[in-house]
């Protein structure tokens, strides 16, 4: 993968929070979005046209703006208003707009912009208005390579929603997950990368072997995931980068559930021996291998807190999967699911919070959170099967997979990638050119 | 006489109807036992007599009487064929998560092979592998599907 250089010139950061009037709330189920009016960026005289895998982009101004618009409408958080209304000329709004012309198409935020192409830079300059209170609320000047266009766009996007909203946004992120194809009985799976808008998606597994469960270092460019390479199921360690491949540690018997620690320093998993499976970690830099839990029953899916003092498992020790939370070194383990049903696959938000999880009950599979005690649970989302959620780097989106229900000749089964927000609104299909499982959200590219 | 002969027609009819109905709940009744698969639809062998796999119920590793029956069977044959190594490879249902089913498919492949090393097959001649839910032998999405899907099956290792 290229490593973007991307240099930020800050014209001008308009800072008076209390002056502002636009203000989106997002702790509460967006009923009520927001409408912006994303205006074309206007694209300088003398810009080259961009080549990129063999395509050539026009007008890269307008498709900036596009790649906005539907980070936004998907947000949930804003209603992008449509173009044809708009009265004023990329160009001059971008300079001064007739504030009282926006307004009258009901935009309460207007994002103006212009762009140069040359060879080998992209310049973009980009500004957010408050149109109610007729004022500047950010303006902000990027240069990059030409073929980093996207990425433009989903940083003017996330400085925007940060502004907004007051929180980090989640547009400048990609999504590694599992492509599958074929019979059901016979799936062949890949490792994939997309941008999190479904777009860019490259492979990085040829299929020859089964892949599961890949999971982003919320640090770099490392995943790790479960391979069957040579039919001997281990955690593996991949440089997106390089495509450099290792296996994590010399265990005799199946590694599985890999993630990282919140530091990337360490792997957490289960290695399953005997019938037995507990956790364990081995640190990256030492090789030094540790034993987290120690029980006849089965320890897996374990995911640190964001300050690493704490990890959440799931293990069967009472006898069904319930899940469980001990210190990062094993001691103090408490059970904190005591509902109806079975709970799996906990992570931990990154805002340290909440725990989102996977609930199994009367033959329905739910999505949902809880507090770190266990306490306050909500469903989010109810269906025939769903599981193994992953939250956006700000925690207020869950990715997982949903599968459907099939006849003994598998017909009517997919598998398809979702998102949902924190507050239960907002579920989403993410779409995908081959069917999708075990999504991971990896941490915000740029800051 | 000609009324009963039609009576007696009638309630050979009725009776073979009866029949045919408890024949057919039979049949279904002896697909599974609990929610363990009892039929063999989907069972292989690996020699006369001697079928591959074993059923189990949902998120369970226990063997069933049927189930060490079959084991037994597989022993024995084990015996003979002093030369061949195995894989014994657990496998669970659509109905679980992931990570959780691919420890159960573990914990079911372990089972039959402590049983078979109970019954005199050395531990070095048998390998396990979890497959989890990844490799289901049914498509299907039924009580029946499922049962089909948890089993641990034994092949010769290559």
């Amino acid at each position: 993968m290229k490593k973007l250089i991307l240099t930020v010139f800050c014209i001008f950061l308009f800072n008076g929070k209390a002056l502002s009037l636009v203000q989106v709330d997002i702790t509460r189920g967006n009923l009520d979005p927001l409408p912006i009016a994303v205006s074309p960026l206007h694209v300088e005289s003398g810009s080259k046209d961009i080549k990129q895998d063999g395509k050539i982009i026009k007008n890269v101004g307008e498709k900036i703006s596009k790649v906005i618009e539907v980070n936004f409408r998907r947000s949930g958080l804003f209603n992008p208003l449509k173009k044809d209304s708009f009265v004023q000329n990329p160009d001059i709004a971008h300079v001064k707009p007739r504030f009282e012309d926006w307004r009258l198409i009901k935009a309460q935020a207007l994002v103006t912009g212009k762009v140069k192409v040359t060879d080998d830079k992209l310049r973009v300059e980009f500004r957010l208005w408050d149109t109610v209170a007729a004022k500047e609320m950010i303006a902000l000047a990027f240069s990059t390579t030409p073929n980093n266009w996207r990425r433009v766009a989903h940083i003017i996007s996330d400085k925007v929603y940060k502004r907004l909203t007051g929180e980090e946004g989640y547009f400048d992120t990609r999504i590694i997950y599992v492509s599958e194809t074929g019979p059901k009985t016979q799936r062949y799976k890949k490792l994939a990368i997309m941008d999190q808008d479904g777009a860019n998606v490259k492979y990085l597994t040829l299929g020859n072997e089964l892949v599961l469960t890949p999971r982003f270092s919320p640090k770099n460019q490392l995943v790790t995931y479960l391979s069957y390479f040579r039919n001997l199921p281990r955690v593996y360690l991949l440089d997106i980068e390089t495509g450099v491949q290792e296996v994590v540690g010399d265990f005799p018997g199946m590694t599985f559930a890999p993630r990282f620690s919140p530091d990337g320093k360490k792997i957490i998993m289960s290695f399953a021996k005997d019938g037995n499976s507990d956790i364990y970690t081995m640190n990256l830099e030492t090789r030094v291998v540790e034993k987290i839990t120690d029980h006849t029953s089965i320890d897996t899916s374990p995911s640190y807190s964001p300050d690493g003092k704490y990890i959440v498992f799931n293990s069967d020790r009472s006898g069904l999967q319930q899940i469980y939370v001990m210190r990062s070194d094993g001691s103090q383990v408490k059970r904190i699911t005591f509902g109806k049903g079975l709970y799996g696959t906990p992570v931990w938000s990154p805002r340290g919070d909440l725990i989102a999880f996977t609930k199994v009950h009367k033959g329905k599979f739910y999505i949902g959170v809880m507090r770190t005690d266990g306490s306050g649970e909500r469903l989010l989302t109810e269906n025939f099967y769903q599981e193994a959620p992953s939250w956006s780097p700000n925690g207020r989106v869950l990715i997982f997979y949903r599968e459907t229900k099939s006849d003994s000749q598998g017909k009517g089964f997919s598998a398809k990638l979702w998102s949902i927000d924190l507050t239960g609104y907002n579920e989403r299909l993410i779409e995908t050119e081959t069917d999708g499982s075990d999504p991971s959200w990896s941490s915000l590219l740029s800051k | 006489m000609i009324l009963g002969m039609d009576f007696k027609k009638f309630l050979m009819v009725v009776l073979a109807g009866i029949a045919l109905s408890a024949c057919a709940t039979q049949k279904k009744a002896g697909m599974m036992a609990g929610d363990v698969y009892t039929g063999s639809d989907t069972v292989e062998y690996l020699a006369t007599g001697v079928k591959d796999r074993v059923f189990f119920a949902t998120n369970k590793s226990t063997l069933t009487t049927a189930s060490r029956d079959t084991l037994r069977k597989q022993a024995a044959w084990m015996r003979k064929k002093k030369d061949l190594k195995f894989t014994i490879e657990g496998h669970a249902d659509e109905r679980g998560t992931r990570e959780y089913n691919l420890a159960l498919g573990e914990r079911r492949a372990n089972a039959v092979k402590d049983y078979l090393m109970t019954y005199g097959i050395n531990g070095s001649r048998l390998s396990v592998i979890s497959y989890g839910k990844e490799r289901p032998v049914n498509s299907g999405s039924s009580p029946l599907a499922w049962s089909q899907n948890r089993r641990s099956v034994t092949v010769k290792a290559d």
